[in-house]
């Protein structure tokens, strides 16, 4: 089969005050192709499909399409050239309509005598989001969606139009696996057009089963360029970190703990309100829970009833054995409960202060003296997580904003892991993150918990709730359709669960 | 010339005006002078101060002026009372300062616990107290104060003019609070994304409230010494302040959306309109072309900003 050569970047560099993103970086696609870009957090991955889609201007270098040089100097230029880009970072409008996001930039289609016909723009979108098997409402605003029905939106925004190129920047980060199918199936079909696919994940098993080719970036330089089937996910993470990684994270006996510390640190009773139905669970000191379910199960309704994010209409919650009062996440801190959420630019952190600000957030009064925050103390505690985690960055006092996603999950990751909170609750700590920063983020978490916490985790990558919890709770539809412990959980098991009632 | 006027911002623009008065005015360059610009800016400029905290919130404060005002004259009025000035005198001076801080509170209140926007809030308030200010007093100035109470805002201490003195006590502050306290750092927070803040466990709803009580008290402490620079209260005093003072906080860099800006800007942005005023004075131009070159002035330092951040 000849192809045609689709996409030709050559040598692109791209620089940031403080860092070489891409350092002359080769890139090509051919069409009817999925080609994967790997990297670890901050390898340059991003960057390369934001000059690609005209959001970020190259220093140097030269883009080809279809063998003729182009210049693509903003989005307009991108979309003209039949190039869709699922970015990372979101970028829908909270407060306007799924259909309105899905064509922003694009309502003329609709225009009949210069008013925009909803009803077309509508149907049309629900016509695109049954191609990927879903059906949120068209009028919902997304402010109301959940995160993984805003990926979803996010990318039936890409193939709303008709895609010669189509970059998709982790687009199942916070997809269940049935979603995943869907999205594959339509990459598939794509594929048949005649489409080229970028494909960025950090999840390696979906790499090997869908991409033809892959391309490693490290430190913003091209490392290593092959067929899939060249590959095996050893040499994969090696050419992405540069050095052989630990085979398997240290090897974890469940409940680590010694029985007589194997109280009951939280029990929830009866949680209600207009998503969840009466759940009750405990979780012990020690415990590594997990919550799995589909999308719209309600774990993360839960888990921000639990947090005080959000009104409960009725239910207890029992710290230590005793009732405590939760109306604010203030007063669930105050009671040792913490939450990461799931979606780390919306409700998690504040972009445009520093890292350090924003590791601190929680804990400011651990490192102050009365009113006044202890600067050195701060910085000490701050660079310290910086390091633990591998927050790649030049100095504490970066902006959030300038960091690739996969850091920026680490910031959040930092600031709870600061926190005295003996409760923690973790809502997609994985999301966006590196395979090896993965595991060492299994590491700490089992840790954690070895400390004596309790550890709530939902994930929507069963595969590591398997990995991770002693004991998974499987929501359906609002209310506990089962607990299965380390033993009797099987993917099958728990997939079988989820759709109970459904 | 860019790289320049990045690395000084305003500092540099403030540089430029004044090089081009004191080429321009052999009077502009002198102590005599420079202390009295600081003198005029500093009742705006406190009030400033207070209205960085609230716009770093993402929030705006319309009713400061006419809370000067009313505070004025409410003060001024309590001088009056029938008592020994050794006793009236703090006396109306912490009325005036509750005065400001129930406006702040009432105003924080109904931003937060009622979620009506700061816009709407505020504007109301403005013309609440103004109306109180004249219903009060019956519209008439309060007159024939006390001889000490003047001294307050026209006096001087160690050569410095007094409210000078209150300004730079403000502004050192301040710039304490928000950059090396906890509460400064949540005002930071609130104003960049304030569900973020929420779900880190800040008091947003207590922190807001708190912010539009310094901004009143803050207010009030200007009324006061306003008060005194007239020897009198005035019921109309502090006319369309709130609009001086937000012109001084936007050219020193906040930015309306809230979570970034500081009050060196503040201070910085206050005395480039400052110094513009009285530069133009020296000059003798007219009162009406001076609003017209004050505008300018505003559109270029905001521009200029904006260039910056590119
Ligand atoms: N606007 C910016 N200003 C400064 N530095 C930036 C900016 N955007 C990206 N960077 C830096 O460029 C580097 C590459 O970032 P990029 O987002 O491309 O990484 P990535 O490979 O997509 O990582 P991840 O897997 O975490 O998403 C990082 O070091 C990042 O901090
Ligand atoms: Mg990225």
């Amino acid at each position: 089969m000849k192809r045609d050569i689709l996409l030709h970047m050559r040598s692109m560099s791209k620089h940031y005050p403080g860092v070489q993103a891409l350092d002359s970086v080769d890139f090509d696609l051919f069409a009817g192709e999925i080609h994967a870009l790997v990297g670890e957090n901050g390898a340059g991955k991003s960057t390369l499909t934001k000059i690609l889609a005209g959001a970020e201007q190259s220093d140097s270098g030269t883009i080809e399409v279809s063998g003729r040089t182009i210049a693509i100097r903003e989005p307009a230029d991108a979309r003209r050239l039949g190039i869709g880009i699922i970015y990372q970072e979101f970028k829908l409008v909270p407060e306007l309509s799924v259909a309105e996001n899905i064509f922003l930039g694009d309502e003329r289609r609709f225009l009949r005598h210069g008013f925009v016909r909803f009803s077309l723009m509508h149907a049309e979108a629900s016509k695109v989001l049954s191609r990927l098997g879903e059906t949120i409402d068209p009028v919902l605003p997304v402010r109301k969606l959940s995160v993984s029905q805003r990926q979803i939106v996010e990318i039936a925004k890409a193939l709303s139009n008709h895609v010669r190129i189509l970059a998709m920047d982790e687009p199942t980060a916070s997809l269940t696996d049935r979603e995943v199918e869907n999205l594959f199936a339509v990459m598939r079909n794509l594929k048949t057009d005649g489409v080229g696919i970028i494909y960025i994940s950090h999840r390696i098993e979906e790499i090997f089963r869908i991409a033809d080719r892959i391309t490693v970036l490290r430190d913003g330089k091209l490392i290593h360029s092959c067929p899939v089937a060249e590959a095996d996910s050893e040499m994969l993470v090696k050419w992405m970190v540069g050095r052989e990684a630990d085979r398997e994270a240290h090897q974890w006996s469940p409940k680590g703990i010694a029985p007589s510390q194997r109280r009951e640190i939280l029990r929830i009773e009866n949680l209600t309100s207009d998503r969840v139905h009466g759940i009750s669970f405990g979780l012990d000191r020690g415990e590594i829970l997990g919550l799995a379910g589909l999308t719209g199960s309600g774990r993360t309704e839960l888990v921000r009833l639990i947090f005080g994010a959000e009104r409960r209409s009725s239910g207890r919650i029992v710290v230590d054995g005793r009732e405590v009062s939760v109306r604010s996440p203030g007063d669930a801190i105050k009671a040792g409960i913490g939450l990461l959420t799931e979606d780390r630019n919306l409700d998690g952190l504040v972009l445009q202060m520093s890292i350090l600000e924003n590791i601190t957030l929680s804990s400011l009064s651990d490192v102050a003296f009365g009113p006044f925050v202890n600067g050195s103390k701060e910085r000490r505690a701050a660079s310290e997580l910086v390091r633990r985690l591998r927050i790649k960055t030049r100095s504490v006092e970066t902006p959030v904003e300038t960091l690739s996603g996969g850091n920026r999950q680490k910031v959040v990751l930092g600031r709870w892991l600061m926190t005295q909170c003996n409760i923690l609750i973790f809502d997609e700590p994985t999301a966006g993150i590196d395979i090896a920063v993965k595991r060492e983020i299994h590491a700490l978490i089992r840790g954690l918990a070895s400390e004596g916490r309790g550890i709530i985790v939902i994930s929507s990558e069963l595969p590591e709730l398997l990995q991770l919890c002693d004991r998974i709770a499987v929501l359906c539809d609002g209310i506990v359709a089962g607990i299965l412990t380390r033993e009797e959980a099987t993917q099958e098991r728990l997939m079988k669960l989820a759709t109970s009632y459904a | 010339m860019k790289n320049l006027y990045q690395s000084f911002g305003i500092g540099f623009a403030l540089l430029v005006e004044i090089a081009i008065f004191s080429a321009l005015s052999p009077h502009f360059f002198t102590t005599d002078n420079l202390l009295n610009v600081m003198l005029q800016i500093s009742i705006t400029a406190i009030v400033a101060v207070g209205m960085t905290f609230v716009i770093l919130t993402a929030g705006i404060d319309l009713s400061v002026g006419s809370l000067m005002a009313f505070v004025g004259v409410v003060a001024t009025s309590m001088l009056k009372l029938d008592l020994r000035l050794e006793y009236a005198f703090p006396l109306a001076m912490l009325a005036g300062l509750l005065l400001g801080a129930a406006s702040g509170l009432i105003a924080g209140t109904l931003v937060t616990r009622f979620r009506i926007t700061p816009f709407i809030v505020t504007l109301a308030l403005m013309t609440i107290w103004r109306g109180l200010a004249f219903v009060y007093t019956e519209g008439r100035p309060v007159w024939e104060l006390p001889e000490a109470f003047a001294l307050l805002g026209n006096g001087r201490t160690l050569g410095i003019p007094n409210p000078t003195i209150v300004m730079i006590v403000v502004f050192v502050t301040a710039y304490v609070v928000l950059s090396h306290t906890r509460f400064g750092r949540y005002i930071y927070a609130i104003g960049g994304n304030p569900e973020a803040a929420r779900l880190a466990g800040i008091g947003v709803k207590r922190i807001v409230t708190q912010v539009y009580v310094v901004c009143g008290v803050l207010s009030a402490a200007s009324g006061i010494l306003l008060a005194s620079r007239m020897n009198s209260g005035q019921p109309n005093a502090g006319i369309m302040y709130e609009l001086d003072v937000i012109a001084a906080v936007v050219v020193g860099g906040t930015s309306l959306f809230g979570g970034r800006g500081t009050v060196t800007g503040t201070f910085l942005g206050s005395l480039l309109i400052g110094v513009l005023r009285n530069g133009l004075n020296l000059l003798n131009v007219g009162s009406y072309v001076q609003q017209v070159v004050v505008g300018v002035v505003i559109l270029l330092a905001v521009l200029l900003d904006q260039w910056k951040k590119r």
